[in-house]
């Protein structure tokens, strides 16, 4: 093996650094891995899946399952790359993987030894018993053995990117008909894309030593190309695979950006994984050629005769020096014309069809023959021949094989479509529509000839554009070779004794599905899973149809009813970090702040995520550990003195429109429409199978404007639920809703100092009696046009201050510094949860989806004389009456007793079981207004069970405390500091 | 998959969320009882073919869609605006 002295599309002015397994190589720019590992002399590469089986490079494209390498150091690692695919470039290191401790010396080849031991359906039969052992030994020990390349866990830090587009017509494969098809549409104006896995666009025509319009395939291809590339309507994409075709004409692509450098330039992603919408897409994917069953056919040195074309003619590399070719179609003979014309000895033209009269040329031919059997551990040696004249050893160090080829339709399957059997050809060919808007061409299509391929992408881009309403121009087709497809298909060579392996990427012989087939894993799927042929990132590429057409053998099935297995996405492996590409650390969820946040952070809050938004939790003083005393202090503003909190993320909701009372009529349980302009109510959401949905306040600004609040967490549901009922059930009304939860900041001021602060910055001043509680109304707020509201959410004498969100931080900032000056301040999360359960008020802790009003203790909320969302089915049986869980206080017997959110209520002497359970506790917390902890729950019949002892357990933290129901709320039940 | 709404035009499934048959859209009156409101609510066809189902487009205009959905290849029928806009 060796670099020919001429031809081929590489830059030998140039020599790259590249390095396998420590061993420096000679490569040069337009290189692949494999070329010049090949180039070099290496043909041992991996070990195999299974049975660590010494491999060599079986293909020249993306089918490669052999060689798979790792490529990179540490975090920057990446395993399982195809030597196929990965460019040369300077400074490429790689690594041959699964094997230990050399790839000449794999220990674990033993298995190779085992392997009457380890056939299909091994796992199954042999780590059954005991049952005990799978978790602490089987699982683990396969675990350690199976797999190919390791992840290395440190965190990635290449960059990866998400990127879409658009357009008339997606061209998947720039061989000969791609080219075409490209060049058609593009001629028409149409918005093209043209993407192709390869780095050089062309296909097989830079593989093949074809003659496209009288010039060579590959300069044809390469002047396609640029009046390609200078079509402004036109993108070219190479280094780009479509991996997927989704609905609505939406496909996904990888495209790899910078995995061909040694240093990509700077913010270079290293991949980006594309959405491509087309409006239509014609799939010119080109072929993939099949492999030949026969003992011992997986060693290095035994290549796809294609791919030895194509390291030939486009590397310049002769992968041996002694030749066999073995096909059962007439396309194996361009290999043997190939090979010796670039002077590599050809030893032998082994054809396994019978009547064939085999081309003249400086080798033997040997029709109605086929290879059974080989030689050479490490690289092949010797093939045995089988003829009329019987068996002989013919030395060799190369070995081409062609079974034929299998158009590459995975894409067009990807939709659920079943592809259709071609018997002329021998092949699966796409059916037509299987994707819509995608249509097949050329080798995809199952046409090989480059003639064929030409007319096909012209024909498919023709199509495409009356589709679109486009005209296409007129496109001369260029002469080139015509010749039919040939073949009598050979799926597996018979009578010879040994391994022949169909999967090699997952270790599957011809045996493996005899097996199968004879245990009655006889259905294509379920073959597929018992053996694993065609599974992981391979999909069966090489070995698919081989793998079912031996079935179909077996079983006495023809191919056609036999069927394929499923073809799911991607075409070949996406790096999760390139569909996540966005995701990582703070790209994984927007983060939404407070108007006031940077004084909040400068303050020194502990900061808390509440959905998306992030809210103080407490603000630690000096001196103080942990939240408790921050809270009970920030609790103690509020109860004495004044506290501010930023609440700027309840939801708040515009209502507006002539019938806009009479629409919350109907999405409120309370009546709405009573109100009186400048006023407040307290409303209560149901949803429509009778649960209740949010709770909050409802403000009349005008005769037909309201703003309702929302809380925190159903902020986006109710405000969905609302257009859901004034777009769809009531068309009829005449209101409009708008959320503006954005657009206000929010300040609650609350405390009995309160009135004192807000009248510090109002341009009014209010008092209790022109301002009750309840109250609302437009508020000049320092020189701002804002809005008061006299409501509260701590028991306490309160209001909040809206203005315009970008007033927000001042009018906070303001509003700290006042109360700071009265012996109060700002308080959190912490401290407002504490202020509301020492008043029984709810939260999504309590209206948790799976309680109604009457659970709530709000059943007569519901009025009687009107209709509401949710009120019919909330007067079902089951959701009224007794044995319902129903809210109620709790206090410990123990003024020391620790009550959790979460604990279950037994009864006093019973055990704390689920037969047991009386209910839960859904919000608790330490009440330093009593100096004891306190609990809302819900309760089985609980309203009628005041002062009854039970016993709160959890489990989770281990506490059982007993505990008395006991009337809410806890503070202030006559409400006069509410009021005064 | 791509829907087309009346208002902003063709966009991708991500900006779009369903929520629900399109039966919904025809709620009983209030007096129509318990059972008719429960058939509203949960009853409803499963079938392998054209379904008529409630989309919001969510990250867009926000407009309520009755969008007649091939359960079997996704492929969409019909999509037109909610009574309330349509109107």
């Amino acid at each position: 093996m060796s670099r020919l002295a001429s031809g081929g599309q590489i830059d030998r002015s140039r020599d790259l650094d590249v390095l396998f397994d420590g061993r420096q190589l000679v490569a040069h720019p337009g290189d692949t891995l494999a070329s010049a590992l090949l180039a070099n002399g290496i043909r041992l590469v991996g070990r195999s899946f299974k049975y660590h089986r010494p491999r060599g490079i079986l293909a020249a494209g993306s089918e490669e399952p052999n060689a798979l390498v790792t490529i990179g150091h540490h975090a920057a690692r990446i395993p399982n790359v195809r030597a196929t695919m990965q460019e040369a470039h300077d400074g490429l290191v790689a690594f041959s993987q699964n094997r230990w401790p050399t790839l000449g010396l794999d220990l674990m080849a033993v298995n190779d030894l085992a392997s009457p031991f380890l056939g299909a359906g091994f796992y199954y039969k042999t780590f059954m018993w005991p049952a005990a052992f799978w978790e602490r030994l089987y699982e683990p020990l396969i675990r350690r053995a199976a797999g190919l390349g390791r992840l290395d866990t440190a965190p990635d830090r290449d960059l990866h990117e998400k990127a879409f587009a658009f357009c008339d017509l997606l061209v998947i494969g720039a061989g000969p008909a791609g080219l075409m098809a490209a060049l058609t549409a593009g001629r028409a104006g149409a918005r093209v894309i043209l993407a192709d896995e390869d780095f050089r666009l062309g296909g097989r025509l830079n593989a093949e030593r074809l003659e496209v319009g009288g010039q060579p395939g590959a300069a044809w291809a390469a002047a396609a190309v640029a009046e390609l590339a200078a079509m402004p309507n036109l993108r070219l994409m190479p280094r780009t695979t479509v991996t997927g075709a989704y609905d609505g004409g939406t496909y996904g692509a990888l495209e790899r950006v910078s995995e061909h450098v040694g240093l990509p330039p700077e913010h270079a992603p290293r991949n980006a994984f594309w959405r491509i919408v087309a409006r239509r897409a014609v799939l010119a994917s080109g072929a993939i050629e099949r492999p030949l069953a026969f003992p011992d056919n997986d060693r290095p040195g035994i290549m796809l005769a294609g791919a030895l074309r194509a390291y030939l003619n486009r590397w310049s590399v002769a992968p041996g020096r002694r030749a066999v070719v073995f096909t059962d179609n007439d396309d194996g003979w361009r290999t043997a014309r190939d090979l010796a014309d670039a002077g590599v000895e050809v030893a032998a033209l082994v054809d396994s069809r019978e009547d064939v009269a085999l081309p003249e040329g400086p080798w033997r031919g040997h029709a109605g023959a086929a290879i059974t059997g080989t030689r050479g551990r490490r690289g092949l040696k010797a093939v045995r021949l089988r003829d009329r004249a019987g068996e002989s050893w013919i030395e060799a160090d190369c070995l081409a094989v062609s079974g034929g080829w299998n158009p590459a339709l995975h894409l067009s399957c990807h939709m659920n479509g079943r592809p259709d059997w071609d018997a002329a050809i021998a092949a699966f060919v796409p059916a037509a529509g299987a994707v819509p808007g995608l249509a097949a061409a050329g080798a995809a299509a199952g046409a090989f000839s480059t003639r064929a391929a030409l007319s096909g992408g012209v024909a498919a881009a023709a199509a495409a554009l009356a589709d679109l309403g486009m005209a296409a121009p007129p496109v001369e087709i260029p002469e080139a070779e015509d010749a039919p497809t040939r073949i009598v298909p050979l799926w597996r060579v018979r009578g010879a004794k040994g391994r022949a392996w169909l999967d090699f990427q997952n270790d599957v012989t011809v045996k493996d599905v005899a097996l199968a087939a004879r245990e009655n894993f006889a259905s294509v799927e379920h073959m597929k899973r018992y053996t694993t042929l065609g599974m992981a990132t391979d999909q069966g590429k090489t070995s698919g149809v081989a793998g079912l057409a031996v079935l179909a053998e077996l079983t006495g099935r023809g191919i056609a009813a036999t069927g394929t297995t499923t073809f799911r996405p991607p075409y070949t492996p996406v790096p999760i970090a390139a569909l996540g590409a966005g995701g990582a650390g703070q790209g994984l969820a927007p983060q939404r702040f407070l108007p006031a946040h940077d004084a909040i952070a400068e303050a020194g809050a502990a900061f808390v995520e509440a959905g998306l938004w992030y809210r103080p939790s407490h603000y630690p003083a000096p001196g103080e550990s942990g939240w408790r005393p921050a809270c009970d202090r920030e609790a103690g503003f509020v109860r004495n003195a004044v506290g501010i909190c930023d609440v700027t993320t309840l939801g708040k909701i515009d209502v507006q429109g002539p019938d806009a009372a009479e629409f919350l009529d109907r999405v409120y349980a309370n009546t709405i429409s009573t109100l009186a302009t400048g006023r407040v109510r307290y409303g209560l959401m149901l949803r429509e199978d009778g649960f209740v949905m949010d709770d909050g306040t409802a403000a009349r600004l005008g005769e037909m404007h309201f703003l309702l609040t929302t809380t925190t967490a159903a902020a986006g549901q109710v405000m969905a639920h609302l257009e859901f009922c004034a777009q769809c059930l009531w068309p009829e009304l005449d209101v409009a809703v708008l959320s503006v939860t954005e657009h206000w900041a929010q300040v609650a001021v609350a405390g009995p100092r309160s009135r004192d602060l807000v009248n510090d910055i109002l341009a009014r001043p209010v008092s209790d009696a022109d301002f009750p509680f309840m109250a609302c109304g437009e508020a000049a707020v320092a020189g701002v046009a804002g809005r008061l509201f006299r409501i509260s959410f701590s028991g306490e004498h309160a209001y909040e201050i809206a203005v315009p969100a970008g007033h927000g931080a001042a009018l906070y900032e303001r509003l700290v510094a006042g109360a700071a000056a009265r012996g109060g301040g700002a308080y959190g999360l912490e401290a407002l949860n504490v202020l509301r359960i020492e008043k029984g008020l709810l939260t999504h802790a309590e209206l948790h989806g799976r309680t109604t009003a009457e659970d709530l203790g709000l059943g007569r909320m519901i009025a009687t004389a009107k209709d509401c969302i949710g009120k019919v089915n909330a007067a079902r049986p089951a959701l009224k009456g007794a044995g319902r869980e129903q809210l109620v206080g709790l206090a410990p017997l123990d003024p020391a007793g620790r009550l959790l959110a979460g604990a279950h209520l037994v009864a006093l002497g019973a055990d704390p079981l689920a037969e047991n359970d009386l209910g839960y506790l859904t919000s608790a917390c330490h009440s330093p207004t009593l100096g004891h902890d306190i609990a809302l729950g819900f309760l089985r019949d609980g309203r009628a069970r005041r002062g009854a002892v039970l016993r709160a357990v959890c489990r989770l933290r281990d506490r059982d405390t007993a505990c008395r129901v006991v009337p809410l709320p806890f503070v202030d039940p006559e409400g006069g500091r509410l009021r005064g | 998959m791509r829907l087309i709404c009346p208002l902003c035009g063709e966009r991708d499934l991500r900006e779009f969320v369903y929520r629900g048959a399109a039966v919904l859209l025809q709620r009983p009156a209030p007096e129509a009882g318990a059972a008719a409101f429960l058939d509203y609510l949960v009853t409803r066809d499963n079938p392998a073919g054209p379904n008529a189902e409630l989309w919001q487009h969510e990250g867009g205009c926000r407009a309520w869609l009755r969008v007649v959905r091939d359960t079997r290849d996704h492929d969409v029928l019909e999509v037109a605006l909610a009574p309330g806009l349509a109107r």
